[in-house]
């Protein structure tokens, strides 16, 4: 039997990969939710029918990062994947089924005739807007902890839903409009663009509100978060993050500004990745916050080093060729669908 | 009505409900995206424009399922967890693994090529389109591959230990990737997979033919689904006859339910029909053919097999839903092979491709493979009962500490998600059907030959 786990951490080794895929999802499922979210808002249909064109080729590729964090859960920290998804029974199922809605009403729309189409814009709408309200409230959900005794959950069905749930999930419904847009902008045009940059002004206003929220929020409520932020040494380079966030803000904005088309996407890509570290920073060393370390819920060390050669190997592979497909639909977005 | 239930019976009609429903996709993507992999290479080697135009049309209707089978997958990724917690914590060291590698060889694979076979065609040259189209066919059986191993794991464990919590523990990867029904059972649903594709190609291109509507199209795509239907049902049913001496073997409790065997027999006779009565311990209204039982699972017209009441009753599966899906899924296997022969005697008298009747019945045997694949599903799954880990871990033990109202809405929501998407769904892969491919070349200069122009239904609708 392979077993690294003489040389290597393998807990640790799996932590970072499994939050490289939520990430990732983030990151890329993040852009395509937002733009469903703004769709209907568009000027023109043909402005719609860009914006759809600019995610069509990536949305599957983009989903599968869900099952990759999902699987990789399972997988990584059998015991973690066995008490959040009960815990989380109901936001994470109602997540699932708006996918679902907003999955299938991106090929049914390229299919249906003009009522139909009417018919799954909507659903493409209201499915990307409550799959990403629910993706925040399992993330709130989460981040203020779960009842855990011995290996299993303990706490009631809704345990998860509450004002700071409730928070997260308009908060992340502002950072997808942000990550969206910002995409609009970059794959877009003339009309489309110029209204794409008024919505990244407007969502830039609520991200940054939101997220000034949560880290005055979390601190104040959970004392051990306060000591990891406001303590003296670590307290001179966390401070790095908001500094950066603030800085990412500026890009954004003098990036619509300036029509630097890139300048604004990749600037809210960091936003996130800056966004997710405070996260960590602040439940760490838990996978179920306040309950089982991620070292406790590891799986057998045998099967965390059979997956990691999987990884390894395969994983640069994906990206490489998630690259090239980004590469060959690189450039401004059309309004024909070619198939 | 659902009051009645208890959560764990909820959970699992969930279970199937959700995974029966998800299988329907990618049964059918499996063999089409191997077939459209074949008629691109077709086109490149002949450049004949036919084969681009069934590619252009059959790519759309691939679309539509691959897209809800990629949906419906994602919430299969999360249903282990959200009710089956215990079963996901003890068993995760060994069928974790198992599925990562499904999501890493394979689903990211079918998910980026997919962009390119779609909306690639002026983006990128047509060998690398081709190129993209084999990859997204092997991602359908890579993951094919992973997904029947972790399954076979659960109904034939091997190359584990269990600590004394209930824990599994991997101790031999290559035994647990290839247990012992997996090779049977792999090959059995990726013929399956190839059957049910052909038929419903074969039923739509049929109902072209009749409708006289795109013949030259229909014909490429009929005469590749009828080589299927010839040659697949009869390799097919020596898979299955294969996998049910594996079963034998491995699982004798439910093949003893499989064949409605009670008592213990030396020289078992084959059932083809009957009536289980668990009660009773018996099948009655038997059609027996005497011996024929023990003939085939050993050779040997006397040899014994196991009957149901030579296990303890708690070891029991539920006897006649597998006892009739098995036989549901081998009557489509008869139908099938009908269809074969009937293919090669028309094929013989040259008029595989104008005699209608045998369109008609093509028509009618278009969702027979799903059929076929749903019924061997609950077979195979139903018959692994009273465990989720065979002879390990029971399904009672195996689930989350949900609560009823918990499961019983969830329940109702998928039932009612999934019923319009599903129709829905249908919905537009008819309307492709209908319309159609489009012809990219002006090849016909003598209008419609006389005949008459058939309205499309898709229109009508």
């Amino acid at each position: 039997m392979i077993d690294f786990s003489p040389y290597i951490n393998l807990p640790l080794v799996w932590g970072v990969i499994i939050a490289f895929a939520v990430m990732m999802y983030v990151f890329l499922d993040g852009f395509d939710l937002g733009v469903g979210i703004i769709f209907p808002f568009a000027p023109s249909e043909d402005c719609r029918d860009k914006m759809i064109s600019s995610i069509a080729p990536f949305w599957d590729g983009n989903e599968t990062w869900l099952v990759m964090g999902g699987g990789g859960l399972f997988a990584a920290f059998p015991l973690a994947y066995s008490v959040i998804l009960p815990a989380l029974y109901i936001p994470v199922l109602l997540m699932l089924l708006a996918l679902v809605f907003r999955g299938v009403s991106f090929e049914f729309r390229f299919k249906a005739g003009p009522k139909g189409r009417k018919m799954w814009d909507l659903a493409f709408h209201f499915g990307s807007l409550f799959a990403t309200f629910m993706q925040g409230m399992i993330l709130g959900g989460l981040v203020q902890g779960i009842n855990v005794s011995g290996k299993s959950f303990a706490g009631s069905d809704f345990d998860w839903l509450s004002a700071y749930s409730f928070m997260t999930g308009i908060g992340l419904v502002a950072g997808y409009v942000l990550l969206g847009s910002s995409w609009v902008f970059m794959k877009t045009e003339g009309a489309t663009q110029r209204w794409s940059k008024k919505v990244i002004r407007y969502s830039l206003i609520y991200v940054m509100f939101f997220m000034g929220l949560v880290s005055i929020w979390m601190p104040y409520t959970e004392p051990e978060v306060f000591t990891r932020w406001f303590s003296w040494p670590t307290i001179t380079y966390l401070m790095s993050i908001p500094v950066m966030v603030i800085a990412c803000a500026y890009f954004i904005n003098s990036g619509v500004k300036e029509m630097r088309d890139k300048e604004p996407f990749f600037a809210t890509l960091f936003l996130f990745f800056l966004g997710f570290v405070g996260l960590l920073v602040s439940i760490w060393p838990y996978i179920v916050p306040r309950a089982i370390t991620f070292a406790e819920a590891a799986a057998a060390p045998q099967s965390q080093s059979l997956m990691l050669i999987g990884v390894v190997i395969i994983v640069p592979v994906i990206l490489a060729y998630t690259g090239y497909s980004f590469y060959v639909f690189r450039g401004k977005s059309k309004a024909e669908n070619i198939y | 009505m659902l009051e009645a239930l208890d959560p764990v019976l909820l959970s699992r009609i969930q279970f199937g409900f959700v995974v029966a429903f998800h299988i329907i996709f990618p049964a059918f993507t499996i063999g089409l995206a191997s077939w459209l992999a074949l008629m691109e290479y077709m086109w490149l080697r002949t450049n004949k424009p036919v084969y681009k135009e069934v590619y252009l049309h059959w790519v759309k209707i691939f679309a539509v399922a691959f897209g809800m089978g990629v949906v419906s997958g994602v919430v299969m990724s999360y249903q282990f967890g959200t009710n089956w917690a215990v079963f996901s914590h003890k068993a995760g060291n060994v069928l974790g693994p198992l599925l990562a590698y499904e999501v890493l060889t394979a689903f990211f694979l079918e998910a980026s090529f997919l962009g390119i076979m779609l909306f690639g065609w002026n983006k990128v040259g047509p060998r690398l389109h081709f190129l993209s189209t084999c990859l997204v066919a092997f991602g359908t059986l890579f993951s094919a591959f992973w997904i029947l191993s972790a399954n076979s794991w659960m109904q034939t464990p091997a190359g584990f230990m269990v600590d004394p919590e209930g824990v599994f523990y991997p101790t031999n990867w290559f035994e647990i990737v290839f247990n012992p029904s997996f090779p049977y059972r792999f090959v059995h649903m990726v013929l399956a997979a190839y059957l049910t594709t052909a038929f419903v190609v074969g039923g739509f291109s049929a109902w072209a033919l009749l409708k006289k509507q795109s013949v030259k199209h229909a014909r490429v795509a009929f005469g590749c689904a009828m080589i299927i239907a010839v040659s697949l049902p009869f390799l097919q049913s020596i898979a299955g006859h294969a996998s049910g001496i594996n079963t034998y073997h491995h699982q004798p409790a439910k093949l003893a339910a499989m064949e409605g065997l009670f008592e213990t027999e030396k020289g078992a006779g084959l059932h083809l029909f009957g009536i289980p009565n668990e009660k009773l311990g018996k099948t009655e209204y038997p059609v027996v053919i005497p011996d024929g039982l023990s003939l085939i699972l050993t050779g040997d017209p006397k040899a014994e097999v196991k009957g149901l009441n030579d296990f303890p009753r708690e070891e029991w599966p539920p006897s006649a839903p597998i006892f009739f899906s098995f036989r549901i899924m081998v009557g489509v296997a008869v139908l099938m092979m009908i269809t074969g022969v009937w293919a090669i005697v028309l094929h013989f008298k040259k008029t595989l491709f104008e005699n209608k009747l045998f369109h008609r019945w093509c028509v009618l045997m278009t969702p027979m493979g799903f059929v076929g694949i749903i019924s061997g599903w609950i077979t195979t799954e139903v018959g692994r009962q009273p465990y989720v880990v065979y002879n390990h871990l029971r399904t009672m033990d195996a689930a989350s500490a949900l609560t009823h109202t918990q499961v019983s809405i969830s329940l109702l929501m998928f039932i009612v998600v999934y019923t319009i998407v599903f129709s829905a769904g249908i919905y537009y892969i008819l309307r492709l059907v209908m319309k159609g491919p489009k012809e990219t070349e002006p090849t016909d200069t003598y209008g419609t030959h006389g005949l008459k122009k058939v309205p499309n239904l898709g229109d009508v609708l």
